[in-house]
């Protein structure tokens, strides 16, 4: 009985905490400027079935795609028998499915531990890559610190929680064997999965039934509440991807990669400008809302999506190893454009909850985090776009800041000035007259 | 050559009360660049000698505006864009084809919420056409027979809007053996002119991405790196003179590569 109340205790806490700081996220991205990315339903729902649930984009790069499909399908699956321990915790039961389900009901317990098996080898493969071999993107100096450490958190985690699903059902295995098992007995002699009726008495066959009995409830104790520290990691974690990839490719942009957004708060004042009509000295009615900022200072001026594509961001750095600028040693990663944005938000939400709406701590994403350097390095070339894995547009919000620094600041280097006054008087970057657009017809 | 070229402007055509087929829009780059006055000049040598009835917007053509969107300056772009589209609009233009990615990105999808509405292509695409209706015969011209050609992918043309073929079959219509880098097609690096940076000094770091991307061209010692964009093509030129190469490799557009082929 005292197992059960604890249990409950244990579920109320861990679904209720995670909920608390997923809802702190949600009002966070919500902090972004509003973009219609519900149109086109059965198209996104496509996107999303082959980019995150087909992990499409993670083929480019097939042996680390083959690891990590091993991680998430045995996590996926492994949520099938989360469900008997949540129903055998808060009855008392003990693998309550096994004798409604059957031959079924092996068959799952034996395909989850292969696949357990196979995320294990993935796993410890994924900590040789990061921490002993020279994979440059893992060693960048956004990587310094707690996201290194946060990366190796998560394998490690994730190692303890195969450990404790393997000492459970191991040990199990052996007493259902000794006919001391808790689970109804069916009549043979082993559950026969693949492959802990092998590690289970190979293992455990030389301790006592008491011995054995402690050791599954570590296994399954062990497991539930690593699966709660876990889920109630997730929130601080770049891993919260495993959630977030499936909204984040459902709205990702449909259009082609080469259009840019359209600022329809500059269109409705270049049509004002271009309108013979319109009055330049009228006063703006009395109720209208202060104009937006242009472009981007600070978090609460990108777009939700643009937030969610930060919440998203693994830091696998796939778009800062196919940047052409950071390839050639300029300051621009896109990763840590990504990075950036989540943390000023972080902190962003964190001020606000606290002192308010209008809170203002003096800091911006631009300046505070991202420089001016980074930000005129992209040559827009759409690799990082290409590159994500889950659909994140790092450049979209590099081009939001470029439009605040341009269109609210005037700073703009001196060349480009030169480019944009060429423009703007002779209809060409260069200072050639528009008169002379045709000459070359007649030049040889 | 010159006097052989018939380069008619919408102006005249309207007057002739005629209508073209298609908008021939030069860009400023293939107006004013040296360079690609001569990449401009091929691509009309094709529209004449399959008789596209074309016309180019000569003096009334303005930038698009793309250097000012990427550069972050909206409201130039807007203006230009604006402008653009009462002339193209003015001209009932229905079909553009561009011999620039930037131009050819900004036509077809950023002038659409502006109220210009055209189908664009790029003028590998409409050669490209060409050549498959068999309009354009390059066959007989043995001029590049054996010759490695790599092709450079521009990112406005490639990633941007997916169009990686067009180009490439072209160039298998010289006969010619073509090598890919290894970055190429979605992978494509791009030549560092993108995002206005043509028209600057390039931030600091450790290397020019032209040097980069010219360099992974020359490791397949082609005796041609084709490319698809007038910026491209400055880029690589540069690259290749950069390395002293400029005897042994040449930078051109594969709209050239054809107007040679075919002995326009």
């Amino acid at each position: 009985m005292i197992s059960i109340i604890i249990f409950a205790i244990l579920l109320l806490v861990g679904f209720g905490v995670f909920a608390l700081n997923a809802g702190k996220i949600r009002s966070n991205i919500l902090m972004g400027r509003d973009v219609n990315r519900s149109d086109r339903k059965s198209e996104r729902l496509k996107v999303m079935t082959l980019v995150a649930f087909g992990q499409k984009k993670m083929f480019k790069r097939p042996i680390p795609a083959i690891l990590h499909f091993f991680l998430y399908a045995a996590f996926v699956i492994t949520q099938i028998e989360l469900i008997e321990i949540i129903v055998d915790g808060i009855t008392g039961d003990h693998r309550v499915f096994r004798a409604s389900l059957g031959g079924f009901y092996t068959f799952m317990i034996s395909f989850i531990e292969i696949l357990s098996v196979l995320a294990f080898i993935g796993t410890a493969i994924f900590l040789i890559r990061r921490n002993l071999l020279h994979i440059p993107r893992f060693r960048m100096s956004e990587m310094k610190g707690w996201p290194k450490l946060d990366g190796n958190l998560i394998l490690i985690l994730e190692i303890i929680l195969l450990i404790c699903i393997f000492t459970m059902n191991g040990s199990d295995e052996v007493l259902y064997n000794r006919g001391a098992s808790h689970a109804e007995t069916l009549g043979d002699e082993s559950f026969g999965f693949a492959i802990s009726q092998f590690v289970g008495p190979a293992l455990f066959s030389g301790l006592s039934d008491s011995a054995l009995i402690t050791l599954e409830r570590i296994g399954w104790w062990g497991h539930i509440v690593m699966v709660f520290i876990f889920l109630n990691y997730l929130p601080f974690s770049k891993h919260i991807h495993i959630i977030l990839a499936f909204p984040n490719t459902f709205y990702s942009k449909l259009t082609k990669k080469g259009q840019f957004t359209n600022m329809e708060s500059v269109t409705n004042e270049v049509k004002l400008m271009m309108d013979p009509e319109a009055d330049p000295y009228a006063a703006p009615p009395s109720d209208e809302a202060p104009p937006e900022r242009f472009g981007a200072k600070d978090v609460q001026d990108l777009s939700w999506k643009n937030l969610l594509d930060a919440y998203t961001c693994t830091e696998c750095g796939r778009c800062t190893a196919a940047c052409p600028a950071n390839q050639t040693g300029k300051l621009l990663s896109p990763r840590k454009i990504m990075m950036d944005t989540r943390d000023r938000l972080v902190e962003k939400g964190k001020g606000i909850r606290k002192n308010g709406k209008d809170y203002d701590d003096g800091k911006s994403l631009l300046n505070d985090y991202i420089t001016e350097e980074e930000l005129w390095a992209c040559t827009s070339c759409m690799a990082c776009v290409e590159e994500c894995p889950v659909n994140i547009d790092p450049l979209n919000i590099i081009m939001d800041m470029r439009r605040y620094l341009v269109m609210e600041e005037s700073k703009v280097p001196t060349e480009l000035a030169g480019m944009l006054s060429n423009v703007e008087n002779n209809g060409a970057p260069w200072q050639f007259s528009q008169d002379d657009r045709l000459n070359w017809k007649d030049e040889n | 050559m010159s006097e052989l070229m018939k380069v008619p402007t919408m102006a005249e055509m309207t007057a002739n009360g005629e209508v073209p087929e298609i908008l021939f829009w030069v860009g400023c780059s293939g107006s004013f660049d040296d360079r690609a006055k001569k990449i401009t000049k091929a691509i009309v040598k094709i529209l004449n000698k399959c008789n596209v009835k074309f016309a180019v917007l000569g003096t009334e053509e303005s930038c698009t505006g793309d250097p000012a969107k990427r550069s972050g300056n909206e409201f130039l772009f807007q203006m230009q864009a604006m402008m653009n589209i009462q002339v193209l609009n003015g001209y009932e233009v229905k079909k553009i084809v561009t011999g620039c990615p930037h131009c050819f990105n900004t036509l077809k999808n950023e002038y659409s919420e502006l109220g210009g509405n055209y189908e664009v292509v790029h003028h590998t695409q409409l050669i490209q056409s060409l050549i498959e209706d068999g309009k354009l015969t390059v066959a007989g011209g043995d001029t590049f027979k054996g010759k490695k050609i790599t092709f450079h992918d521009p990112c406005y043309l490639g990633r941007g809007n997916d169009v990686y073929e067009a180009p490439r079959q072209m160039l298998q219509s010289l006969d010619a053996e073509l090598a890919e880098m290894k970055r190429c097609r979605t992978k494509g690096l791009c030549c560092g002119a993108g995002g206005a940076q043509m028209f600057k000094e390039a931030e600091k770091g450790n290397k020019e991405v032209n040097v980069e991307r010219t360099e992974e061209a020359l490791g397949l010692k082609p005796d041609v790196i084709a490319t698809g964009c007038p910026f491209c093509n400055t880029m690589m030129t540069d690259g290749v003179k950069n390395k002293d190469k400029e005897n042994e490799t040449q930078v051109m557009d594969v709209a050239e590569l054809i107007a040679t082929a075919a002995d326009l």
